[in-house]
This record gives structure tokens, C-alpha cells and sequence, in this order.
């Protein structure tokens, strides 16, 4: 594979960059593999590249039913942060966000990855209770953060309507300078050309419609496209479409699919800096490096796999940002959309084993899986490769839901992501 | 956004009149003594996530605040239609008897 360098920029300019090679391969899937993952997002992605780089395991098919990262991980605000309340979480998405900064070099693709901070508004004195009470958390666990009082944040972010008078006035916040925004296609594209180039296959275009279980142990997947693919492990990573898989193996996943939607206005001059979300009047906002504002709203409450959501959602989003940036009141909106989010009763994901052996789920992230992407494929890439799961993943798994060791990040994760 | 008829007030009103309420049909376990740890996981957190026709239940919240029951379609997000609870809906009369109502019937 070719190395992306600023010489080879300047190299191909002077070929009119006519000679560019492909990112990744298309193959056709071989008849066996030591690995297929169902699922094409990031996650999925991640996992084949961590798979092949650090494990070496290269005999590893990705399945995509559409083309790569054309779900959530396409469609999603791309923040990044790892400030959550318990240890399970922070360390699972604080080990993510190690791997985010050096990202971009060790895929030798530019992620965009900027720490521009993140900071979460408090609007009540309960909030800012909870803002002290997660930050000193995140402390423990070693995660950077700041409880900020509202000067402080107006000084962070002059644009923001930090006065006494507004409707849900802003009494301080949770700073995070560590988190930022990426890049959401070049994530899937960095980790697709990555896995491609260590001989990963990705098979775009090939639904998987079944799975080839003997004795509850899975042996492969059904596909429309190229029939019967034989494995010796299974992986699904696919988000919304999770319960659905899980189904056609036989089994319920504690998984419910709502639609999110996100919008982005026309670019406008830099004018936001800074990556501000709020739960309590729930919007979430910050400046693409291309100068349109991403602007996330909230799940609809009903179930749904349309990919796209309902407008009183989009009216709610907007209404909150208006009241925190009434400078935005006239921006005009160029593009909304919606994906299929995977929920769960805790806020967390469910990475490990199911019921069927060698067949593995890492789902269940909701709202807020972007973050995880690099982490969450490095645990489950380490959990596929050896015998038992990564320790970071193990609280993760499936049967907390019948022991009862739930985690509830509702209070970080289960509003804004 | 969505329009739902409401049976009580034999109306149809805007999404934003009605709170949605999950899964319809969930019951109680009987003898709760006897349940082990999986059943009680099963009857706190597993729900039918179909694509296709969900049975649920919505509150109609700004209106006559009663429970109904709506049959819906999870992808295109037309609604079959909507019924007072206890009463059966006419998708699920029209069931075979071996599918108990609630079922995924997508």
C-alpha cells in the first residue's frame, strides 16, 4: 500500500493526481475465514484493523450490507470525550481516547482529530452538584476535568448566552480539554485502508441473512450475495441491526432501535471553537473544520429503523440552541438526517459472548459509540483473538442483565452525545 | 410526525399530545418467589425490538392522559391502528390462534 506523506501530496499534484491507488481492494469472500465480522461502521472496522495489526490475525472477512461506515458511523456529531461517571465506562472510553491521539498516525490517515475541549453546561444547581460530583470521579480515574463557574465558560466560549436573565440560565459547566471532534468518514476509511493493507477482506454490497449453527455453535453466515461463508468465530457489530441479528440466531438482545437525527447548517466563518452539549435543555453543538455547525438532537421515544426521525425532535434541538446561541437564530439549516440507534437499559454497550458458542456481539452503544470507536475495536479484537474476554470489556457483557451489575450512565451517556 | 388516533377521544391528534410507553403486553410474572434470575432479567430488560409491526402502548399525556394501544410498522412508521387496552385489535384477531398477540407477527 501506498504511504500517504506531504512528498507523495506534492508527487501526485505533479500527475494531476491521476495516479492515486485505491484505498482498499474489493474482493470476492473467500469460502472460510478464522474471523467474520458482521458489520462495516467503524467499530467493525476497527476491530478487523486491531485483529490483523496486533493479534495477527489476517484471515478475517468484514460483511457490509451497505457500503463502509454508511450507518451511524456516517451520520453521527463525532464528538469525542471519555469524561463518564463510573469506572467501567471511563476506562473503557478513556482507553479510547488514548488510542484517538495518535490515531491519525498509526492508520497514516488524517482522522482530523482536534482536542478542542468539550464542555458540558450545568443550568441547575442539581446539575452543577452533578458536574462536581462526575468530575471528581473522572479525577480518580485519572481522566483530566474541570468544574467551571459560568465566567469561566463565557470566557471559553464568548458567543454563548451566559446571562442571569435567559430562560435556563448557564450556572457553570464540566470542561474536558482532552475531548474534541473527528473526522467521521475518515475514521471508516482510515481503518478500512488500514485492515485492506494487512489483508483484510471487505466485502461491501453482501447482507448477511442467517448464520450456520451446529450444536449451538456458530460455524458461519448465510449471505443472499455469496451463500454459505464458513467461520471459526462470528462477530456482529451492527449497531441498530443488532436485535435483528440476534434474532436470526435464536436468541433476545436487551437492545431496543430508536432514530436519532443530527443537522448541519450552511458553513459559516469561525465563530465556535469549543464543543458545547447540554442535557438539561438537550442540544449539542460544535463547528466542523469545514465551518458548518453539527448540531445533534435527541432519540425519538418510539422504536424505529426508518433512518430518520420525527420534526418535533428537530424543533427541540434547535429551540436549545437558539436559547444558548441566539447569535445562530438566523443561520440557515442545510442537511438533516437520522440513523438507528442501538439502546440499552443502562446506557452501556454489550460487548462478549452470547448464547451461541464462538458467536460475539459489540453493540448496544446508542447514542454515543462514535467516541469509542478505536477502543472498542481494540478490546473486542483482543476478546476475538484470545480465549477470554479483554478485562476492560468483561463488565460489558450480556448477563449483567440477569445479574444485576448494570451500568447507569444515563447521567453521562444517555442524553447528549 | 406522527398522527395517532386516540380511541377515547376518537380523534386523531399530533405525536406531541402522546408520550410513548414501550412494549405492550409485558406481564407480570405470577409468582415472583419463583422467578429465577433470567426470568426477572427477561420481564426488567428484554423488549421486542422488531423491524416491522410493533405492538405498543402510548399515553395520550396532554389529552384524556389514558393508556391506548397502537399497532405500528417500525420502518415505515405507519400506524395499523390504535385501540383501547383489553380490547382485541383486529390485526390481532386476525392472528392464528398459536401466535399469542404481541408476538413478532412482522
Amino acid at each position: 500500500m501506498e504511504r500517504y506523506s506531504g512528498f507523495g501530496l506534492i508527487k501526485h499534484a505533479i500527475r494531476h493526481h491521476e495516479n492515486w491507488q485505491r484505498a482498499w481492494r474489493n474482493p470476492a469472500p473467500k469460502k472460510q475465514y478464522d474471523i467474520i465480522i458482521v458489520g462495516g461502521g467503524g467499530h467493525g472496522l476497527a476491530t478487523a484493523y486491531y485483529l490483523a495489526k496486533e493479534f495477527g490475525v489476517t484471515n478475517v472477512a468484514v460483511m457490509e450490507k451497505g457500503y463502509l461506515g454508511g450507518g451511524n458511523t456516517g451520520r453521527n456529531t463525532t464528538i469525542v470525550r471519555s469524561n463518564y461517571l463510573w469506572n467501567e465506562s471511563a476506562h473503557l472510553y478513556e482507553h479510547a481516547l488514548q488510542l484517538w491521539e495518535g490515531l491519525s498516525r498509526d492508520l497514516n490517515y488524517n482522522v482530523m482529530f482536534s482536542q478542542r475541549g468539550v464542555l458540558n453546561l450545568g443550568h441547575t444547581l442539581q446539575d452543577m452538584r452533578d458536574i462536581r460530583r462526575r468530575v471528581n470521579a473522572n479525577r480518580l480515574n485519572g481522566i483530566d476535568g474541570e468544574v467551571l463557574d459560568s465566567t469561566q465558560v463565557q470566557k471559553l466560549v464568548p458567543i454563548l448566552n451566559c446571562s442571569e436573565k435567559s430562560r435556563y440560565p448557564v450556572l457553570g459547566a464540566s470542561w474536558q480539554p482532552r475531548g474534541g471532534v473527528a473526522r467521521h468518514d475518515a475514521v471508516a476509511w482510515g481503518f478500512a485502508r488500514a485492515a485492506d493493507s494487512l489483508g483484510v477482506d471487505l466485502i461491501q454490497e453482501c447482507e448477511v441473512t442467517g448464520f450456520e449453527i451446529e450444536d449451538s455453535r456458530v460455524r458461519g453466515v448465510k449471505t443472499r450475495r455469496y451463500g454459505s461463508i464458513g467461520a471459526r468465530k462470528v462477530a456482529c457489530v451492527a449497531a441498530g441491526n443488532s436485535g435483528l441479528l440476534a434474532n436470526l440466531a435464536g436468541f433476545e438482545l436487551p437492545i431496543e432501535s430508536h432514530p436519532l437525527q443530527a443537522l448541519v447548517s450552511e458553513p459559516i466563518k469561525p465563530v465556535l471553537h469549543r464543543v458545547v452539549m447540554s442535557n438539561q435543555v438537550h442540544g449539542y453543538i460544535s463547528q466542523s473544520n469545514k465551518g458548518d455547525l453539527v448540531i445533534g438532537a435527541g432519540i425519538d421515544s418510539y422504536n424505529g429503523y426508518g433512518q430518520r426521525g420525527s420534526y418535533p425532535k428537530i424543533e427541540q434541538a434547535l429551540a436549545a440552541i437558539i436559547e444558548l446561541f441566539p447569535i445562530f437564530s438566523r443561520v440557515p439549516m442545510n442537511r438533516q438526517w437520522g440513523g438507528t440507534v442501538d439502546t440499552t437499559p443502562d446506557a452501556c454497550p454489550i460487548i462478549g459472548e452470547s448464547p451461541v458458542t464462538n458467536l460475539f456481539f459489540n453493540c448496544g452503544w446508542g447514542t454515543g459509540g462514535f467516541k469509542a470507536t478505536p477502543g472498542s475495536g481494540q478490546v473486542f479484537a483482543a476478546s476475538l483473538a484470545g480465549d477470554e474476554m479483554h478485562p476492560l470489556a468483561k463488565p460489558f457483557c450480556l448477563t449483567r442483565f440477569y445479574s444485576g451489575a448494570l451500568i447507569d450512565e444515563h447521567g453521562a451517556a444517555g442524553v447528549a452525545h | 410526525m406522527l398522527r395517532i388516533y386516540c380511541p377515547h377521544c376518537a380523534e386523531y391528534r399530533d405525536e406531541e399530545e402522546f408520550h410513548y410507553a414501550g412494549q405492550a403486553h409485558i406481564v407480570r410474572p405470577a409468582d415472583p418467589d419463583a422467578c429465577t434470575d433470567k426470568d426477572w432479567g427477561a420481564y426488567l430488560y428484554f423488549r421486542k425490538n422488531p423491524c416491522g409491526l410493533h405492538h405498543e402502548l402510548w399515553s395520550h399525556a396532554v389529552g384524556c392522559r389514558k393508556f391506548l394501544k397502537v399497532i405500528r410498522d417500525t420502518l415505515s412508521y405507519e400506524i395499523r391502528e390504535s385501540s383501547p387496552i383489553g380490547g382485541k385489535t383486529a390485526v390481532e384477531l386476525s392472528l392464528p390462534p398459536s401466535m399469542p398477540p404481541g408476538s413478532n407477527d412482522s
